[in-house]
């Protein structure tokens, strides 16, 4: 006869873990909810968020109660100001302890935020897991459940076929390559252990070369990865420079350029409004334009505490240079405060007649940065402009091999783990014994599978069959 | 004519390695046994290599052994020689292998059998299993007796059907020559099981007396003398020593020049043959660079000039055979005493077991051994040994013993056979454990000799002797975790300047200490902290401490794989009702029937997204009884 123990839920003991994920689409809007939910989740929201008020504690808070805050990173510095909300079990959409993270700061900063979550001990939840969760834990009712089902069903799929798409792309040959690596090296020492009079003991200087080559290989993907997310994620580009040297007319040019796609998004605890435009695919963040959209005497006034923080934040910074003035004093001061790596110098007004800036001006001040003419007002400089943008990103993010892919979260994640694993055999090769080496082997490989969703348990078996005379 | 020869509980069909343990199990267990062979001269006769144990199959053995089983002790009284093999590669899969003496570990397991209370021997030929609505109900054999019984339990090895191959010679026949079921594979079918076909094979045999051991390299045992079982004592007796030799770019040219009359490559040869013991001609063949390979020359017994070459097992022709011999160093004036051959055999789709071994379409009938597509001796002892504890728990009306993964080999071994598709003959490997380093040969006791007692089979005297062995454990390792030393402590640091490891800092404890690699138990008994103990308790509290942090990360894992393994699917489920499954899922579920969650998640073509589907299923019919008939 069927039946679970009556009256124990055995479901809910399964999920001793707690899980992660943003609750809104991503990518589409500046705000967006994190959402965790599980035993330990209220702890883990604990250790990464500082409320406003020191002597809250939200550990102690009771059940839908929100708490204003930072998010905090590792180093205790704040990643964003939140909202955050603590639901207690059984009262929660899953039916556990939810807490939920209410984010103003835009794309970064979410992701920022779930990242911070992940690093307290969640995990990024699978498609439709909170609804699974809900429904098992009794949360939802029955009529419900093929709805859930339906979610399940089409955002794995989707998944999947999304990654498959991915790895069919240039891609593969590099994933391949890596698993190759990976399932030989797991060979090598299986083969060993299971076949002793006919293997031997493993040739570690070869055990070590592929080790390495398969840390490479890790690195390379994970590089590639930051990359693809630079065009999820975007930058955030910050415009400085002395009164009225014409930021807001740049401003509203670059946004007025891209109208269809800008979004407005008014923060709502803040005075901050951000502007979200895409400049050659990569969606940019303009910083601290309420700033400049105040009276530009106020904004001297306001001061330089406040652009300081904006400009150290910023991936790319825009300084404005004006011909009619030539080079100041003020203009000398705040480029002696920016750091040079993410300088563009623009020199504005070049449609005025007499320039005064020249080229041996430009270099004897601002040495061998890049340097745009052209006019906001006449629209001149800023395919130039964009170039310049798009070259620094992708400079910094290292240069590009032809592999653009897309990690998420869960596969930068899965890298890492395989990356780590493969650091530690490394470091035990020869120190530890064969079957403790296998541990961070096999766990390297796994890691990968989680990734591309194989089993590589039998294609390990596969490969020594292939590679060594088994057989007495 | 058929004639009522009497009633059993249980029948087991086949004297092999699988049937000897499911046989001596089910009458231990109390209920009345019969064993049938078609022949009572070869019970646990050793077709094949005359060797058991290795990695994996020596900890299936000690497994048998913790429950209550014999391999172990009949291995203990009848090796010729024993190792303790990958000793540098860990705890773990180190494994014991012992060379056997065949004619010997006949005579004591037909011994065995015979001194067993509640157990009957029998010469003769299964032909038919009989069934009617309970499932099960008698058997038949060629002479016509008819036997009632409660359940069946057959261990046919590789008797069905069994076809004998050496070059274009083919005939019908069992190992070695003997006499094949031809009749119980189609009695089978007609119940409905499916069935396949598989291809082994063996090397030739050689005598002594014609060897030039001169030009071979002696490999003797080891001077330290182990046990298989947990109930020997370690045995004073001389061991016999195997021969490497090695085949030569001649032995390669002769095989190649005879491929096409090689049955392998021309097509007499249907079924699939194991990977990991290919025939000699297949190694020539698909390594094709190598210049040689090594063969082991190893003695079929004491008393015997008989000698079997590890690593030729072959079907060429025997004319071949015989030239290949010859290119061999120290063969060259060999004489052959036995040809090598392959050969090809029916076997159930293991699939359509239960975890118990009972066949899912019949109940009362299990099957064990190479019946269900294994190799191995070892695989076929493991698996006889659950099918016939199932077999008498099933007349008994109790619930089946099953093993879970985590907590061992034979849980390895079985939930492969019943999950996944095969390919070819099953051999265990410690590579298909997830949870290694938690199943070692020196705990299965520890990890199975509880279990062995709950359901019968471990004797007082095992049971005493077990419990001895834990106490001392235990207080061995309270021992060394109360116990500290300091830095100010002379004798330690002196100790470990000699052995040019790092003084300690502070206060430690010689549990703490015992993880520096240069740091060895025995070292405290030397300096009088700790008492001496037997050695297998020192290695087991040693072991226990030196990999405490890879063992304790494996505990955590199976923490993990336990919670979906213990998350039942119940029998009658319908997958065609479950909304939202994949055809593939559906399929494959609807033919393995999982008992769990966690079988359900290895199955192929069962994704994250099905067994969510399923978990929500279960959860919808749990309410739904709930709101029936309340809680």
């Amino acid at each position: 006869m069927y039946r679970l123990r009556a009256k124990e839920r055995v479901v809910k003991a399964m999920y001793r873990d707690d899980i992660v994920a943003l609750s809104t689409p991503p990518g589409e809007s500046g705000v967006g909810i994190v959402r965790m939910s599980g035993p330990d989740v209220i702890q883990k929201a604990a250790q990464i968020f500082q409320p406003y008020n020191p002597e809250t504690d939200i550990t102690k808070k009771a059940g839908y109660t929100l708490t204003l805050g930072w998010i905090l990173d590792a180093h205790g510095e704040a990643v964003d100001e939140v909202l955050l909300t603590v639901m207690r079990a059984p009262r929660s959409y899953t039916g556990e302890d939810v807490v939920e993270i209410n984010c103003h700061g835009g794309l970064l900063p979410i992701e920022r935020c779930l990242q911070r979550c992940m690093d307290a001990g969640a995990r990024i939840a699978e498609p439709g897991e909170f609804t699974r969760r809900a429904f098992l834990n009794g949360r939802l009712s029955l009529d419900q459940a093929e709805a859930v089902i339906d979610i399940i069903r089409a955002r794995s799929d989707r998944g999947l076929k999304l990654a498959m798409q991915q790895l069919q792309g240039k891609l593969s040959e590099y994933l391949e390559k890596l698993e190759e690596r990976l399932i030989y090296a797991n060979a090598l020492v299986e083969a060993s252990i299971d076949f002793p009079d006919e293997v031997g003991d493993p040739d570690y200087e070869e055990l070590r070369q592929v080790l390495q080559e398969s840390q490479e290989s890790v690195e390379r993907f994970l590089a590639a990865g930051e990359r693809g997310e630079l065009y999820r994620q975007g930058i955030k580009l910050a415009i400085c420079g002395k009164p009225n040297v014409g930021k807001s007319s740049l401003l509203n040019l670059l946004i007025g350029k891209d109208k269809a796609i800008v979004t407005d998004i008014p923060g709502t605890t803040r005075d901050v409004i951000d502007e979200i435009i895409t400049i050659r695919g990569i969606p940019v963040q303009i910083m601290d334009t309420a700033g400049i959209r105040e009276t530009e005497d106020l904004v001297e006034k306001i001061g330089v505490r406040r652009s300081r923080e904006t400009i150290e934040q910023a991936d790319v910074v825009i300084f404005l240079l004006d011909v009619s003035t030539g080079i100041t004093e003020e203009d000398r001061e705040i480029y002696a405060s920016i750091d040079q790596e993410r300088l563009i110098v623009l020199v504005n007004k070049e449609d005025l007649e007499d320039k005064e800036i020249s080229a041996q001006e430009l270099e004897e001040n601002f040495g061998l940065l890049r340097v745009i003419r052209g006019s906001v007002k006449e629209e001149t400089g800023l395919d130039e402009l964009e170039q310049c943008i798009e070259a620094m990103v992708l400079e910094k993010s290292g240069s590009d091999e032809g592999m653009e892919i897309m990690t998420t979260l869960r596969q930068k994640e899965a890298l890492l783990r395989s990356r780590d694993f493969i650091v530690s055999a490394l470091q035990s090769l020869e120190q530890v014994p064969l079957e403790c080496l296998s541990v961070d082997i096999h766990g390297a490989v796994e890691a990968l599978g989680e990734i591309t969703g194989k089993s590589f348990h039998e294609e390990v078996l596969d490969r020594i069959f292939q590679e060594f005379c088994i057989g007495k | 004519m058929i004639y009522e020869a009497g009633k059993y509980d249980v029948i087991v069909i086949g004297a092999g390695h699988a049937g000897c343990e499911a046989a001596l199990a089910a009458a231990r267990m109390g209920v009345q046994t019969l064993l049938i062979t078609l022949n009572i001269d070869t019970i646990a006769l050793m077709p094949c290599n005359p060797s058991i144990g290795g990695p994996a199959k020596a900890q299936l053995v000690r497994e048998i052994d913790a429950l209550g089983g014999e391999m172990g002790i009949m291995i203990d009284k009848a090796n010729i020689q024993i190792r303790m093999i990958n000793t540098a590669k860990g705890p773990a899969v180190q494994a014991l292998r012992a060379q056997i003496d065949k004619k010997e570990y006949q005579k004591e397991m037909t011994k065995t059998l015979l001194d067993q209370e509640n157990l009957d021997l029998l010469m003769g030929e299964a032909v038919a299993v009989e069934t009617d609505d309970r499932g099960v109900s008698a058997i038949i054999t060629r002479t016509g007796a008819r036997f009632e019984c409660g359940a069946v339990v057959i261990t046919s090895g590789t008797y069905l059907q069994g076809r004998i191959i050496i070059g274009d010679v083919v005939y019908d026949g069992g190992p070695g020559n003997q006499y094949p079921a031809t009749e119980l594979s189609q009695s089978l079918k007609k119940l409905g099981l499916s069935m396949g076909r598989f291809k082994t094979g063996t090397p030739p045999r050689i005598d002594r007396k014609s060897v030039d051991f001169s030009k071979m390299i002696e490999q003797p045992g080891d001077e330290e003398p182990y046990c298989f079982s947990f109930m020997s004592d370690p045995p004073d007796r001389e061991q016999l020593s195997c021969w490497l030799t090695h085949s030569t770019t001649e032995t390669h040219a002769i095989v190649r020049a005879n491929l096409d009359r090689a049955p392998m490559f021309t097509g007499v040869i249907q079924g699939k043959g194991p990977r990991y013991c290919p025939s000699f001609e297949d190694k020539v063949v698909h390594f094709a660079n190598r210049d040689a390979h090594q063969l082991f020359i190893e003695p079929e017994g004491r008393d015997t000039d008989e000698m079997y070459i590890q690593g030729l097992n072959t079907s060429l022709p025997e004319d071949v055979q015989v030239q290949v011999l010859y290119s061999i160093p120290g063969l060259e004036n060999v004489k052959m005493i036995r040809t090598g051959y392959a050969i090809e055999y029916d076997y159930v789709v293991p699939s359509q077991l239960k975890p118990s071994l009972e066949c899912m379409k019949v109940e009362g009938l299990f099957t064990a051994g190479q019946i269900n597509g294994t190799s191995g001796y070892e695989e076929a002892a493991a698996q006889g040994l659950i099918a016939g504890i199932n077999a008498a728990l099933k007349v008994k009306g109790q619930p089946p013993f099953t093993l879970l993964r985590s907590e061992s080999y034979i849980g390895v071994l079985i939930d492969d056979l019943i999950t996944k598709e095969l390919h070819e003959p099953y051999r265990l490997l410690t590579s298909r454990a997830e949870y290694r380093l938690l199943l070692r040969q020196d705990n299965a006791d520890l990890r199975l000799t509880e279990k062995g007692r709950e359901i019968g089979l471990v004797s007082d005297e095992r049971w005493n002797r077990f419990l001895a062995k834990k106490s001392k454990i235990e207080a061995l390792r309270n021992t060394l975790q109360q116990l500290t030393v300091t830095p100010a402590d002379d004798t330690i640091s002196k100790f470990l300047r000699a052995r040019k490891s790092a003084p300690i800092r502070d206060r430690i404890s010689l549990w703490e200490l015992l993880r520096r690699p240069e740091v060895k138990i025995e070292n405290f008994v030397e300096l009088d902290y700790i008492d001496q103990y037997e050695k297998e308790i020192l290695d087991q509290v040693e072991i226990q401490a030196k990999y405490e942090g890879y063992i304790n990360k494996q505990r955590e894992q199976v923490q993990r794989f336990e919670k979906l393994e213990n998350k039942p699917i119940p029998e009658d489920i319908n997958y065609q009702d479950v909304y939202g499954l994949s055809s593939e899922a559906k399929q494959n579920l609807q033919e393995i029937r999982p008992v769990s969650i966690g079988q359900a998640s290895r199955i192929g073509g069962v994704s994250p997204a099905d067994i969510s589907v399923l978990l929500i299923y279960l959860e919808k019919k749990r309410r739904n009884y709930e709101h029936e008939y309340g809680n």
